[in-house]
């Protein structure tokens, strides 16, 4: 059992910040968590579920994450804890729900966990959900380091429950995915037992129907603003708000989450504990007035280092102009206008750098000769490490039919694609073939737009891909409005067999759930089925047949909806991974390579890591170490150098 | 019980490598070793997207005192596991320092760059030559040969910490890999994981 779940209290454990997250929540007593897979934010719902018998949870990854916020606020209902897990575009997701659900309030303790990603690490954007709370109005909370992870997020299920609200709980990557020692608290076993009251009246919070309604809108709205007033009053005294540094000091840094630890890194940097004063905020929205008003009117300069947009930065300055004259000029810095940079993530020399440059001192600037001599070494001695598909990955098979298909038939088609690992097809390992790609689903719907402009005179082949748990998560929707509407597209749905980019989780269309026991799967092929598209089944193994029947698909002049379901299991599925289909060779002899005829195809264009160019004997060898042997290349090359044969 | 003063404190070490090549294993691994003895340990770690065959780097920062920032700042490492040579020079254009010391897997992975033929490997001479210039001491180890030999080039990851256990001033003795280990693996592959970090530790003893 991990130590999640087997630590005893009192105990120090080394944890990642989401299983600090998901170990308060055990602590606390939550019985029902839901959410979608999203980097940062996956390895809560996997911990909780691994251990959800023992514990007599709930735990499922839901279809999307309005369903898992959904699914958990049920659980809140029922009067069980509950808690909803997300990353940040998983926040817009849900986000509809969010304002129903902020408005009519909440019964046992109901928590909002949002993993974001300053710098896009692992994601397409850098997505700030903090507003939603402000937006919203309802309360935000974020921990500094990894005890106050484990701690904060036990206690925010507490503060739910007291002010009956959702409470959004927001870590950023450095905390999810960083690890810290953990003194670990007792868990206590929530209530268990489910019941749903509904008698009393429509503004019962407890034992009436849970329904926002236009007549109460105003009512409502009310109460929830007095459930914020009750969040603020706690917050004024919350042990999570911590200050450290001089009465007086001649500048104040206001900081939250990882941005705290850069923040102390950078004082320490700059040998300036005993000058500037740091106040660390756990509670970030509504901010607690007068722990602030003390604060702001101990120093004229004030910065707000924070990780995303200038959110605590504004509020703030907002704060610090109701406070009206007593609170005295200030100098406000930041990433606003200074000196921290507006995007990117920061880090320890970010904030140093910012520091000294407000207190005018020199930037603590490392050996500078030996950095030069240290970048220019690494330009000839580390070359460019792109990101591309894993050596067997079926996207790349997918990825180089689909380009070869759309040259062939020569109108100048293109592919519309969304997330997942499959949005590498815009880049050169999928050999530039995506071309527009946003939100979870929306490669369908952008295609569903563009296969409906032949009155303008558009006639260039539209196709879309989606991955196989997308497909239920935002594409479904989408292709319904494609088919309804008539729209001429190919989707191409690259069924691997899980949500492979996050650590394989299961999703509607497999045979198990979060915690391995058994589920029913939907066929993803009956569906498409159910809303009469035509639907072909193809593995993108089988280069030739597949290459024949997308031309074929492109050359239908049938019009509308055609479906083509890819079926390849991802390369690092558990039913693959460390298995070898085939053992790999090359025949140097007959390895054209430069000399003539395939100008290297194989190491030049397709690309695999598992392939290596050797410039002194001019051909390509298999990288042992690294191949899987799915015999794709084999099936590429044009003199048949390269050779597969099934392991026994 | 306090945990051994260190002769740097914050300790900060780093684990560099690519996608599929156990770092974030090898940084867990570690901490828990230093977590046993009472130490803070923050780990900060990049992987998700990065790890589709890119880099992937662990920051572990070791202290008696506190938790830090789980990035270092820059020319702040003072050792770097390299798991995957090339990767050495990456880690030390931005945390390097005359002072470093770097231990380093000799066995490449070559990234896309270098197999489409727009960028060149580097030799491992200029490997060796250019570490040696920009690190303190620097210790070559045919980690990925000899786990290939052992039957599992993944085992490299556990001789590389091996090897660092035998030339680091951190306390990572074999009892200490032992019960750390024991607790990360099921008990078949345990035999196999301390006879690699032995050969790790005798390499560099």
């Amino acid at each position: 059992m991990p130590i999640v779940s087997s630590g005893a209290k009192g105990e120090t454990a080394l944890l990642m910040g989401n299983d600090a997250i998901a170990r308060g929540a055990l602590e606390a007593g939550v019985r029902v968590v839901a959410g979608y897979p999203g980097t940062p934010s996956s390895e809560i719902i996997q911990t909780l579920a691994g251990v959800a018998s023992d514990h007599g949870l709930y735990v499922e990854w839901s279809v999307n994450e309005k369903v898992g916020l959904e699914v958990a606020a049920a659980g809140s209902f029922a009067e069980l804890r509950s808690m909803a897990v997300m990353k940040q575009v998983g926040v817009n997701v849900a986000s509809d729900f969010l304002l129903h659900l902020a408005e009519c309030g909440t019964r046992a303790g109901l928590v909002l966990i949002t993993c974001e990603d300053p710098g896009g690490l692992s994601s397409t954007n850098e997505g700030d959900s903090r507003h939603y709370a402000k937006m919203m109005e309802f309360p935000l909370v974020e921990p500094g380091d990894f005890q106050e992870a484990k701690d904060m997020a036990a206690w925010s299920f507490e503060l739910s429950e007291k002010m009956r609200n959702v409470v959004m709980f927001r870590s950023v990557t450095r905390m999810s995915h960083a690890s810290g020692n953990v003194v670990l608290g007792g868990i206590t076993p929530g209530p268990s037992e489910a019941r749903f009251q509904f008698d009393g009246d429509f503004m019962d919070q407890i034992g009436g129907p849970v329904v926002t309604f236009p007549g109460m809108v105003d009512a409502m709205h009310n109460r929830q603003l007095e459930k914020l007033a009750i969040a603020r009053e706690i917050f004024e005294t919350s042990p999570f708000n911590t200050y450290t540094g001089p009465d007086q000091p001649e500048l104040l840094i206001i900081t939250s989450s990882a941005a705290s630890l850069y923040s102390r890194e950078a004082l320490a940097l700059l040998e300036l504990e005993e000058r500037v004063g740091l106040l660390k905020l756990g509670t970030t929205w509504p901010l607690p007035p007068r722990l602030l008003a003390k604060h702001l009117k101990a120093s004229e300069k004030i910065i707000i280092v924070e990780e995303g947009l200038p959110f605590l930065e504004d509020n703030v300055k907002a704060l610090w102009t109701e406070l009206g004259p007593e609170a005295g000029t200030k100098q406000f810095f930041g990433r606003k206008d200074g000196p921290l940079p507006p995007t990117n993530e920061l880090n320890p020399d970010r904030v140093a750098r910012g520091l000294a440059e407000i207190l005018g001192m020199p930037s603590p600037v490392p050996d500078a000769a030996y950095g030069e001599r240290a970048g220019e070494l690494a330009k000839s001695r580390a070359p460019f490490r792109a990101m591309t598909f894993c050596p067997g990955c079926p996207h790349r098979a997918s990825y180089w039919l689909m380009n070869w298909a759309l040259k062939k038939d020569n109108r100048k088609g293109f592919v519309c694609g969304d997330i997942g690992c499959y949005t590498m097809g815009a880049i050169s390992c999928g050999f530039n073939t995506l071309k527009t790609s946003h939100a979870m689903g929306s490669g369908t719907g952008v295609a569903s737009g563009f296969g409906k402009f032949s009155r303008f005179g558009f006639d260039q082949p539209v196709m879309t891909v989606c991955g196989d748990s997308t497909f239920f998560h935002a594409v479904m929707p989408a292709l319904v409005n494609a088919v309804h509407n008539q729209a001429n597209i190919i989707l191409v749905v690259m069924d691997n067999s899980g949500t492979a980019m996050t650590g394989f989780q299961p999703h509607p269309g497999t045979l198990s759930s979060a915690g391995g026991g058994a589920l029913p799967a939907l066929d993803i092929a009956r569906i498409c089925q159910a809303m009469d598209t035509k639907v072909v089944i193809a593995d993108p193994f089988e280069m030739e047949a597949t290459g024949e029947i997308l031309l074929d698909l492109l050359d239908d002049e049938g019009g509308g909806v055609k479906v083509l379901i890819l079926r390849q299991a991802c390369a690092l599925s558990p039913g693959k991974k460390g298995k070898r289909l085939f053992d790999m060779t090359v025949n140097e002899k007959t390895c054209m390579a430069e000399d003539c005829g395939c100008n290297r195809l194989c190491t030049r264009v397709f690309g695999c890591p598992g392939l290596i160019w050797d410039p002194e004997t001019k051909t390509t060898r298999i990288d042992e170490v690294i191949c899987v042997g799915c015999g794709v290349c084999a099936s590429i090359c044009p003199p048949g150098a390269i050779s597969k044969k099934e392991v026994a | 019980m306090t945990a051994p003063q260190l002769p740097i404190d914050p300790y900060n070490l780093i684990i560099t490598g690519v996608g599929g090549q156990g770092n974030v294993l090898a940084s867990r691994l570690l901490g828990r070793m230093l977590v046993a003895q009472d130490y803070h340990i923050t780990i900060g770690e990049t992987f998700g997207a990065s790890q589709r065959g890119g880099s992937v780097m662990s920051h572990l920062r070791i202290s008696t005192r506190s938790a830090w920032s789980p990035q270092i700042p820059h020319g702040g490492a003072h050792m770097v596991l390299a798991i995957e040579p090339s990767e050495a020079f990456r880690v030390l254009a931005v945390y390097g320092n005359p002072e470093v010391q770097v231990i380093w897997n000799t066995r490449p992975i070559h990234p896309v760059s270098v197999i489409t033929g727009q960028a060149v490997y580097p030799s491992l001479e200029e490997i060796a030559r250019g570490l040696t210039e920009l690190s303190a001491r620097n210790w070559p180890l045919e980690a990925t040969a000899r786990a290939q030999r052992m039957g599992n080039p993944i085992l490299g990851n556990i001789m590389m910490v091996g090897a660092l256990s035998a030339i680091s001033e951190l306390p990572l003795g074999f009892e200490i890999f032992e019960r750390a280990i024991g607790g990360m693996m099921s008990p078949d592959k345990v035999p196999v994981n301390l006879e690699t970090f032995s050969w790790g530790r005798a390499a560099l003893a």
